[in-house]
C-alpha cells in the first residue's frame, strides 16, 4: 500500500514537471514579456489581459481584435462567434472593454506572414467599456477667450494707427 | 573681419519669419474645422489656443520687423532654418495641451519628429488619442514634406526674388517649373490628386478588413499622408500591424516608393515622359541599393532563422527594409523584435538603407540617390584613368532628366553632403552609447533620427533622458534640412558674438 502511494506521488510530480511548462501560462503575463521573451513562448499557451482598442476586424470566421495592456497592443486572432460579447472598443470617446484572452502565442505566425499574434481560444469579459464623459476644460476656454480678445485689440490698435 | 549683423538684417529676418508663421498658423484651422465635426471640444479649443498664439507672433513680427527689403541669401537660409525651429515650438503647443505628451520636450520632439517627416514618437497612450489630435499628427508630416516654406511660397507669397532663397534653403536644390511658386504649387499639386487617389485605395481596402466607413477613411488618409510624406506616424500604437492586412501594406509600399521619388520625375511621368523611370539615375540607383541592402537583411534573417519561410522572411525583411530605405518607418513588427529577433547583419542591412535614403527634392531624408550614383560614378571614372592609357580622356556623365556631366563641382557637393551625413549618423551614436546603450542599437536610432527615417529598435520612449532627446531633436532638423540652413544659423550666431 505504502508502495503504491509512493509510486502515485512520483507518478503525480513527473506528471507536473514534464507537462506543466508547454500547457499554459496560467498568469496573465505582460505584452513586454510577451514581446521581449517571445522565443520562449512561441507556440505556447498564454494568458493576456488588456483593453480592446481600435476595430474589431471581422474576417470571415474569425475577426482581429488588438489588445493593450497600457504599453502595447497585441493582434489576437479569435473566432468571430466570441466577438460578441465585445460592446467597447478603446478611443478617444470610449474605454474599451477589458478582456482575457486564453491562447497560443505565435513570435512569427506562419497563418498570419509573420506576424506576433495570439490565436484565442477563450475569450473572457473581465470589465465592460464605458462612454467616457467629455467635460468642457473650463481653463482652456478661459484661455482661448483671453487670446482671442488680446488679438482683436491689437487688430482694433493697428487699424487706428493706420489711419 | 566678421561682420557683426545689423538691426537691418534681422528685421528682414523677423519680417519673412513672421509670415511664414502665419502661414503656419492658417494650417491649424483644419484640425479645428476636424475637431468641430468629431464633436471633441477640449481638442478644438487646444487649437483654438495654439492658433492665437500664433498668429499674435506672426502679426507681432510683421508689425515690429515691418520692412520692404527682399532677402538676401544668408537671411533667406536662416529664415527657412528658424522657420522650422518656431514650427517645432507652436506645433507642440496642441501636442502638450492633449495631456497625451509627459512634458513641452516630449510634445516638441513629436512635434519636430513630425514636421520633419521622422516618424519617433514619444506620444503616451496613443490609442485614445483623438481624431483631432491624430489629424494634426499626420497633417504636419504632411506640410514639413512638402516643405513649411514651400507652403507659404504656395499660398501666401506673391512671388519675389527671396522666394528662390528660402527655397533651396529648405533642401530642395532643383525646380521643376522656371518659377519656384509655380514649382512648389506643382509640388502641391502632385501630393493633392495622391492623396485623394491614396486616401481612396487604402479606406476601401480598411473597409474589406472589417474596420468602420468612418475610421476606415480616416486611417486611410493618415496613412497617406505618413507615407507618401515618407513620415511614419500612424494613428495606432502598433503602427501597421494593427491592420493585420497583406493588401494594406502593399499599398503602403506603393505610397512611399512614390514618395521616395523626385518631384521633377514625377512631372516628366505626369508629362508623358515615361521613359525617364528606366533611364534616370536616381531610380537606378534606388533599384541596385534596395536589392544589394535587401540581401543583406535576408541573408542576416535567414542565418538566425527568425523567419522558418521564405514568404514571410520576404515579407517582414522586405516592408521594414523599404520603410527604412524610403525614410518613412513603418513598422510591421515591435520595435524590441528589432532587437529580440534579428541579428547583426539584418540590422546594419536596415543601418545602411536608412542611411542611403531616396531621391532629391522628394520628401525623403539621408544622404539621397543622386549623391550615391555620382559617388559611384566618381569611382568609375578614377577606374577607367587607372586602366585606360595616360593620353586618354575620361568623361564619364550620367542621365538625370538630361544628360549631365560629371563634373568635379557635382562630385565635391555630392562628398561634402554625404560626409556631413556619416558624421552626424556618428555622432548621434556617440551620444546613444554615452547613454550606456550599445553600439549597434544606438547608431540605429542615430541614423533613423537624422536620416528624418522613424524606424525605432526600442531606444526611443518617454524615459530616455533629455539630452538624448534633444540630440535626436537638432539631428531631425539638421537631417531635413540637409545642413546648408543650419550652417548659415550656426555662422550667423559667431557673427553676433564676434563681429564687429
Amino acid at each position: 500500500m505504502k508502495i503504491r502511494y509512493k509510486l502515485a506521488i512520483i507518478v503525480l510530480l513527473f506528471a507536473l514537471v514534464n507537462f506543466h511548462t508547454p500547457l499554459a501560462f496560467s498568469e496573465g503575463l505582460s505584452s513586454s514579456e510577451l514581446i521581449i521573451n517571445a522565443k520562449d513562448y512561441d507556440g505556447k499557451l498564454v494568458t493576456y489581459v488588456g483593453e480592446v482598442i481600435g476595430d474589431v476586424m471581422l474576417r470571415g470566421e474569425f475577426a482581429w481584435v488588438n489588445i493593450s495592456d497600457g504599453d502595447n497592443a497585441l493582434g489576437v486572432w479569435v473566432s468571430s462567434s466570441l466577438t460578441k460579447e465585445i460592446n467597447f472598443t478603446g478611443s478617444y470617446k470610449l474605454r474599451g472593454d477589458n478582456l482575457e484572452i486564453a491562447g497560443v502565442f505565435h513570435r512569427a505566425c506562419p497563418e498570419h506572414g509573420g506576424d506576433l499574434d495570439i490565436h484565442a481560444q477563450t475569450l473572457r469579459k473581465i470589465s465592460s467599456g464605458r462612454i467616457v464623459n467629455q467635460r468642457l476644460n473650463l481653463d482652456k476656454k478661459n484661455l482661448s477667450l483671453i487670446l482671442f480678445g488680446a488679438l482683436f485689440l491689437i487688430w482694433i490698435l493697428s487699424l487706428f494707427r493706420r489711419r | 573681419m566678421i561682420l557683426k549683423p545689423r538691426l537691418e538684417d534681422l528685421k528682414i529676418i523677423g519680417f519673412y519669419l513672421g509670415k511664414i508663421i502665419l502661414g503656419l498658423a492658417f494650417t491649424m484651422v483644419i484640425p479645428i474645422l476636424a475637431g468641430l465635426c468629431f464633436g471633441e471640444l477640449n481638442p478644438t479649443l487646444d487649437f483654438l489656443i495654439s492658433i492665437e498664439i500664433s498668429v499674435f507672433l506672426g502679426f507681432f513680427l510683421l508689425k515690429v520687423c515691418n520692412t520692404e527689403k527682399d532677402l538676401n541669401w544668408m537671411q533667406g537660409m536662416i529664415v527657412v532654418s528658424l522657420s522650422w525651429v518656431v514650427a517645432m515650438f507652436l506645433g507642440a503647443i496642441p501636442l502638450y495641451l492633449s495631456g497625451h505628451w509627459k512634458s513641452f520636450l516630449d510634445a516638441c520632439f513629436d512635434a519636430m519628429s513630425g514636421f520633419a517627416t521622422t516618424g519617433l514618437a514619444l506620444v503616451q497612450d496613443l490609442d485614445h488619442l483623438s481624431y483631432t489630435h491624430n489629424l494634426w499628427r499626420h497633417l504636419i508630416m504632411f506640410l514639413g514634406g512638402q516643405g513649411i516654406v514651400v507652403i507659404a511660397l504656395s499660398f501666401f507669397v506673391r512671388g519675389f526674388s527671396g522666394a528662390l532663397k528660402m527655397y533651396v534653403g529648405e533642401a530642395r536644390d532643383e525646380k521643376i517649373l522656371p518659377n519656384v511658386v509655380h514649382t512648389s504649387r506643382f509640388i502641391w499639386l502632385v501630393s493633392f490628386v495622391y492623396l485623394v487617389l491614396g486616401t481612396i485605395a487604402l479606406g476601401i481596402t480598411g473597409i474589406s478588413n472589417g474596420m468602420k466607413p468612418l475610421n476606415s477613411f480616416f486611417h486611410g488618409a493618415c496613412i497617406f499622408m505618413a507615407a507618401f510624406d515618407t513620415g511614419g506616424f500612424s494613428p495606432q500604437s502598433q503602427n501597421i500591424l494593427y491592420y493585420h492586412s497583406v493588401v494594406y501594406e502593399i499599398i503602403t509600399i506603393i505610397i512611399m516608393v512614390l514618395g521616395a521619388i523626385n518631384f521633377k520625375l514625377h512631372y516628366h511621368l505626369w508629362t508623358g515622359n515615361r521613359k525617364e523611370i528606366f533611364r534616370n539615375i536616381e531610380t537606378n540607383t534606388l533599384f541596385i541599393t534596395v536589392i544589394a541592402t535587401f540581401s543583406i537583411v535576408a541573408v542576416g534573417l535567414a542565418q538566425i532563422g527568425s523567419y522558418p519561410a521564405a514568404v514571410t522572411l520576404f515579407r517582414k525583411g522586405f516592408y521594414q527594409l523599404i520603410s527604412g530605405h524610403t525614410g518613412t518607418g513603418f513598422q510591421t513588427i515591435y520595435a524590441q523584435q528589432f532587437i529580440a529577433d534579428w541579428n547583426h547583419l539584418a540590422l546594419a542591412g536596415v543601418i545602411l538603407a536608412m542611411a542611403l535614403g531616396g531621391a532629391i527634392c522628394s520628401t525623403t531624408g539621408a544622404i539621397k540617390m543622386l549623391r550615391i550614383g555620382v559617388i559611384f560614378k566618381t569611382f568609375k571614372e578614377d577606374l577607367k584613368r587607372i586602366i585606360m592609357p595616360e593620353r586618354a580622356l575620361v568623361i564619364e556623365k550620367f542621365h538625370h532628366i538630361k544628360e549631365v556631366f560629371l563634373e568635379d563641382r557635382l562630385v565635391k557637393s555630392a562628398l561634402v553632403i554625404t560626409l556631413a551625413y556619416i558624421i552626424l549618423y556618428g555622432l548621434g551614436a556617440l551620444v546613444g552609447m554615452f547613454y550606456g546603450h550599445p553600439f549597434l542599437n544606438a547608431l540605429f536610432e542615430s541614423t533613423s533620427a537624422a536620416a528624418n527615417v522613424g524606424l525605432s529598435c526600442g531606444v526611443t520612449n518617454v524615459a530616455m533622458p533629455a539630452a538624448l532627446k534633444v540630440t535626436y531633436i537638432i539631428q531631425m532638423w539638421a537631417g531635413r534640412l540637409e545642413f546648408m540652413s543650419v550652417f548659415t544659423i550656426l555662422g550667423f550666431l559667431i557673427a553676433v558674438i564676434k563681429g564687429k
